[in-house]
């Protein structure tokens, strides 16, 4: 399962899915991904930042949608966590974005979250953020953190 | 510092995570709101919350804390505690309030 690299331009993808209201394995593929990364040697600020991205994620998923992929695409650059749910969709992102919104329910908040912060914290952590929602239909959130290595781009150097 | 000074200087009760007593803890951290303490913990932290379920130790392990002391004598869901035992993460039980465990480990880490 875990990533070989090779060469200078080496990709890697999995996906993952997450089950909504699931709270007791949230946590699980931001773990995942937090080994996967740590086997590849990258340094501990990237993995934690990648790793709260990737958990916000998921509590989100949990809290709000019926469930959801978690998508990791990795290149020497870049690593790329896409989430996608089949939620209810956000009627105001710029709303959403606020810290301290939330339409989290007692039950949500009891355990910690539903703060309004989640969003927030997905956005300061990455280093490019998309957010995109549709009512009825779901949620997608694309986060990409530079891992500070160059891209080798020339043909012929290290092409798999 | 190591964990082990701080437990037996606060004489917390250990529920899980023996293996890890002399891990060096560099600093704290209090919240009980996950998004906050995943955002400003830092690894080797230990952290000081009232929450006792089992999203606790995804954060701790995330975020590679050093510990989590569970104050006011809340003792941790059967689920948190078994999640704990197998991610190897320390559980510690006290009957301080977070204001005096915070305190006390802050003196502690400060060499006051």
């Amino acid at each position: 399962m875990n990533p070989v690299p090779t060469c200078d331009n080496w990709r890697y993808s999995e996906s993952f899915s997450v089950v909504g209201g699931n709270f007791d394995d949230a946590g699980l593929v931001s773990g995942r991904i937090k080994m996967i990364l740590k086997g590849l040697g990258l340094g501990s600020d990237i993995i934690r930042r990648v790793a709260l991205v990737t958990y916000e994620s998921e509590i989100n998923m949990v809290s709000y949608a019926t469930g959801g992929k978690i998508h990791l695409h990795l290149q020497p650059a870049y690593v790329t966590v896409e989430a996608i749910d089949e939620g209810p969709g956000i009627p105001d992102i710029r709303l959403a974005m606020q810290t301290g919104w939330s339409t989290a329910n007692d039950k949500i908040r009891e355990m910690g979250f539903g703060a309004g912060m989640g969003l927030n914290n997905i956005r300061t952590f990455s280093d490019i953020f998309h957010i995109s929602s549709r009512l009825g239909d779901g949620t997608r959130l694309k986060m990409i953190i530079r891992t500070g290595q160059k891209e080798i781009q020339e043909p012929g150097e290290g092409l798999s | 510092m190591t964990l082990e000074t701080i437990i037996q200087s606060l004489n917390l009760k250990i529920l899980s995570g023996e293996g890890r007593m002399l891990k060096e803890v560099r600093g704290g951290y209090v919240g009980d709101l996950l998004s906050d303490v995943m955002a400003n913990s830092r690894e080797g932290d230990i952290w000081i919350t009232r929450q006792v379920h089992q999203n606790i130790v995804a954060v701790a392990s995330l975020n590679d804390l050093a510990g989590v002391v569970l104050v006011q004598g809340a003792e941790p869901s059967a689920d948190t505690l078994e999640k704990a035992v197998r991610e190897g993460i320390p559980l510690l039980l006290s009957e301080l309030s977070a204001f005096e465990a915070a305190g006390r480990i802050y003196r502690l880490l400060a060499g006051c």
